[in-house]
């Protein structure tokens, strides 16, 4: 097996065992990452010269007896994370420029245990997307057929690990930025709690919904990223002061006595046939493994993606104020004075989609349509949260498609965005919930493509979700099929 | 036709708290532009805001003092607007659950007593601000500078429950003194600590329905803001005379006319787009938190000029005026703690004390005869030791040198003299060198008294005591 095919525990023991050394590990990831480039796309930034750097400095801790789990382990992270000296655009013109000063706290927990950045992934400009094709720095394209987009907008996290190019990523799911992607490309990828991981240095698109998390190559790998980058931080009012349990001692392989509930409203026209036969599959595998379903109501579910849209555009519209031009990013050339300046430097900064998003937003909140709008929406919210809690009451966790197909052909949806809009319809309710998620590879379609399955648990019930997803992939194959690259 | 002023005021009080309100970074005034920053305040992408306890418990602290009820449970908003010195694009402010509603201060005009509400008082976060002069790296254009930005505020709006400008002025000093007291600010105006927005209408008296309002902005001294709100009185009746109507607007004071003049019309008015931050969890205050903040509230200057007279049997000028300064208040009970008579300290304190810092430009906190020491003088006034006058003396030098009392009488051999048969020798002396001016009392001209009295003080170098001359000499002058 090629160094860069090793998942994390895989690479972790080799480098326990010193059968291998970081900077071989590493080398070979960069290597991949320069073989398969021209046709995936799935980075920003590329950052071989930090990334060997770190390589030796986690060789020589592990020579002195210091191995954590992910010490000396080649990782990418979603251009959202800033990263001090490392340009982080978030997928934009208006931060084509932009080095920060500053470490976030998921990137810092990463580095104090020793992890290796090989580079900043592609992503849809201010993680606004679901295809990745609205990133300035060009589109990301599936490693499973490069005529399809990877998903958003984590895309390029998703692609980064379809094409074998780290060994695992970070990437955030304010609406199912992690876990709609995942399934498009073949992998694992988790949203925690809301609360659950800081997000402290990871540029804002909807505050209330984002949540970061991982996209690995298996439900071991999530289990470990999590735990790495989980805990209360100091530094994000919103996180939660909350013990972080092992997760990976969650995977015990057994999904026995689990009552997984299927909602009602998931499972009706306008599912694509081959992704509801993989679900009805892993049922399937599901009941052979000892677990019991029954059908439940998550009744406002119509409302999800309207509410969704409404607030975060709403947040949107204010986080993405700070990016007026007058301390970094993109300054216009040509202003005739101070607004000028704020709107020329904006509107050549920003891409149509983040510009479309800002107007709802601020249409949202402004005075005389805030009752009718973004209040109603909360309101809606906290029904959809009812919903959930309601459901968990009589089941451990929900069973549902990720996204209604599989993953669909660039340029398909771009001029469409209610249709790109509906593809989050899945996942969305998760977020508004502030609840977690994770989805894991459930088949294929005919045409080669990867199908995922979502499992839903409730708040801070990521073990149960880990543990669950983990006996699936331990009774099948799913995981371990590649994409022809 | 009569009118009728109707004024709402809203203070903004800069808290002196060591560290901004969402970010660990500090607050001192006067530092090099941008060396009080971190990703926090400059609205660097990513960074996010932690509420500081301390400025929650000087809100409780503005809040007990002001009679508000403390809301158990308040939120943080966001205001959005463009500015350059706005780094996020929005302010963190709070709109619709402020942290203290429902207060109210009484305040005397003309003798008479006046309850003023407040509507509610609120926590924020100031902006930066923009450097247009004389920094040769901006060339034409200008800086930002945000030490200032995310430094916390408290926003104090008042009911318009004010009548007139002497209203307003006595509202905002009650208001200053009860902060400056309190702790949480220094109250300083020429640094922008104390800063007031005056909202100014009139109407015919009588009149069931306020006049539309016009908003004077950031007015920071009480002399301004008396000017301000007068000129705006008279502005809106003569145009209401003349036949015009007043347009809600915002409006500024020139400080060299006395003046105000329009800044911006209603119809460039902001839609400020408020919404709850999503950044910072709702504010839970329990009510423990409350009493604990009560328990350690310090004495108002109310309660303490009422303790004065009360207690200590100052007249009432004297505790208005000891009451004043929160400081004054501080040295003078710290004088009379030490063991100095109360009205004696009092005396001095807005005497002999007063007048030396004045001349010194010092402040009460940095004078240098410290309350123990001045006691230890009134204490030898007391005792007869030295007169009123010589102390005087006395204290001068205390204020250069930093010796005791006792020992600056000793070495200057200034202790009075009470010998009667001393002074009885001095008198004879005097006597018997005038007797022009002894007869002349004696056929009738009593003014000759002061005469005498003035020689026999020089006599003894002034260490004579004054009652005991007194007494002499009208024994052997009537013969
Ligand atoms: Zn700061």
């Amino acid at each position: 097996m090629e160094l860069f095919e090793l998942t994390i525990h895989e690479l972790h023991d080799k480098l326990k065992k010193r059968e291998v050394s970081s900077v071989e590990a590493t080398r070979a990831l960069l290597a991949r990452i320069e073989a398969t480039e021209p046709q995936v796309g799935a980075f920003i930034t590329v950052t071989a010269a930090e990334g060997l750097a770190a390589a030796e400095a986690a060789d020589r801790r592990i020579a002195a007896g210091e191995i954590d789990l992910l010490t000396g382990i080649p990782v990418a992270l979603k251009d959202i994370f800033v990263t001090a000296g490392v340009r982080t655009t978030c997928g934009s013109r208006i931060l084509e420029n932009f080095v920060p000063p500053y470490d976030g706290t998921v990137v810092a927990r990463l580095k104090a245990q020793g992890a290796v950045l090989l580079g900043k992934l592609n992503q849809d400009e201010f993680a606004m997307g679901s295809s990745t094709e609205s990133s300035a720095f060009g589109v990301t394209r599936n490693p499973w057929d490069p005529e399809r987009t990877p998903g958003g907008s984590s895309g390029g996290s998703a692609a980064c690990i379809a094409a074998r190019q780290a060994t695992a990523t970070l990437g955030t799911d304010t609406g199912g930025s992690i876990r709609q992607p995942a399934s498009h490309c073949g992998c694992v990828g988790l949203k925690p709690t809301y609360g659950r991981v800081s997000r402290y240095g990871v540029i804002a698109y909807a505050s209330s919904l984002d949540q970061v998390g991982p996209l690995t190559r298996d439900v071991t790998d999530a289990a470990i990223m999590l735990g790495a980058v989980a805990g209360y931080d100091p530094l994000d009012s919103t996180s939660v002061e909350r013990p972080v349990p092992d997760y990976r001692a969650a995977l015990t392989g057994k999904a026995t006595g689990l009552k997984i509930g299927l909602p009602r409203e998931y499972y009706r026209e306008g599912l694509d046939p081959e992704v509801k036969q993989a679900l009805e599959a892993a049922i399937e595998t599901f009941r052979g493994l000892g677990a019991e379903f029954v059908e439940v109501s998550l009744p406002h579910t119509d409302y999800a993606v309207a509410t969704y849209y409404l607030i975060a555009t709403a947040e949107a519209s204010s986080n993405l104020a700070r990016y007026d031009g007058v301390r970094f990013g993109h300054r216009t050339a040509t202003a005739e004075g101070l607004l000028d300046m704020f709107r020329k430097s904006r509107a050549e900064g920003f891409g149509a989609e983040v510009k479309r998003r800002i107007m709802l937003g601020t249409y949202a909140l402004s005075s005389g349509y805030y009752d009718a709008y973004y209040l109603k929406a909360q309101k809606v919210r906290t029904l959809i949260m009812q919903d959930f809690s309601r459901a968990f009451e009589s089941v451990d966790l929900l069973l549902t498609p990720v996204a209604p197909t599989p993953a669909f052909k660039i340029g398909e949806k771009v001029d469409d965005p209610l249709q790109m809009y509906l593809s989050d319809i899945f996942t969305i309710p998760v977020n508004l919930a502030g609840t977690c998620g994770i989805s894991v590879p459930a088949g294929f379609s005919a045409a080669g493509l990867p199908i995922g399955l979502q499992l839903v648990g409730r708040p801070f019930g990521e073990e149960t979700i880990l543990r669950a997803a983990h006996a699936f992939e331990q009774a099948t194959a799913w995981h371990q099929r590649h994409a022809a690259l | 036709m009569k009118f009728q002023a109707v004024i709402g005021l809203e203070v903004h009080v800069q808290l002196k708290t060591d560290t901004k309100i969402f970010c660990g970074c500090p607050t001192t005034f006067g530092a090099a532009p941008n060396s009080q920053t971190c990703p926090v305040c400059l609205g660097m992408p990513g960074a996010l805001p932690v509420l500081n306890k301390k400025v929650v418990e000087f809100a409780i602290r503005a809040g007990l003092a002001t009679n508000c009820r403390i809301a158990p449970r308040s939120v943080f908003a966001r205001k959005n607007y463009f500015y350059p010195d706005l780094p996020k694009g929005y302010q963190i402010s709070q709109f619709e659950l402020p942290i203290c509603q429902e207060g109210h201060l009484d305040i005397e005009v003309e003798g008479e007593t006046k309850r003023i509400g407040i509507t509610r008082i609120h926590m924020e976060e100031d902006a930066g601000k923009l450097v247009h002069a004389d920094v040769p790296e901006l060339g034409n254009g200008s800086g930002v500078d945000l030490n200032r930005a995310c430094t916390p505020l408290l926003e104090v709006v008042s009911e318009p429950d004010l009548r007139s400008a002497d209203e307003a002025v006595a509202y905002l000093k009650k208001l200053h003194q009860i902060v400056v007291y309190l702790g949480v600010s220094d109250g300083n105006m020429e640094e922008g600590s104390f800063r007031c927005d005056a909202n100014v209408s009139v109407m015919p008296v009588g009149a069931g329905q306020f006049g539309t309002r016009a908003e004077i902005k950031n007015v920071n001294s009480f002399r301004f803001v008396k000017q301000a709100i007068e000129y705006e009185i008279e502005r809106q009746i003569e145009l209401i005379e003349e036949g015009g109507t007043v347009v809600q607007e915002t409006r500024l004071f020139d400080p060299g006319t006395g003046q105000t003049r329009s800044m911006r019309g209603k119809e460039e008015a902001h839609d400020y787009r408020y919404f709850p931050d999503p950044d910072l969890v709702p504010l839970v205050i329990s009510d423990d938190w409350v009493a604990d903040v009560r328990l350690a509230l310090p004495e108002l200057p109310e309660a303490k000029r009422l303790r004065y007279r009360e207690e200590l049997g100052l007249p009432d000028y004297d505790a208005e005026v000891l009451v004043a300064s929160r400081e004054l208040a501080e040295y003078f009970e710290a004088c009379v703690a030490a063991g100095a008579p109360a009205k004696t300290a009092a005396n001095w304190v807005m005497g002999e004390v007063t007048r030396a810092l004045n001349e010194a430009g010092l402040e009460i906190g940095a004078c240098p005869v410290a309350p123990a020491r001045l006691t230890a003088l009134l204490q030898l006034i007391e005792k007869g030791t030295i007169s009123g006058k010589i102390a005087k003396t006395v204290f001068d030098e205390m204020w250069s040198s930093d010796k005791a009392p006792e020992a600056i009488v000793e070495e200057k051999g200034l202790v009075q003299v009470s010998d009667t048969g001393a002074i009885e020798k001095i008198i004879d002396e005097i006597m018997a060198a005038n007797m022009g001016q002894v007869e002349e009392y004696r056929g009738g001209k009593e003014k000759v008294f002061g005469f005498f009295v003035g020689q026999v003080m020089r006599a003894s170098k002034g260490k004579a005591n004054p009652a005991v001359v007194n007494e002499l000499l009208l024994k052997k002058l009537k013969g």
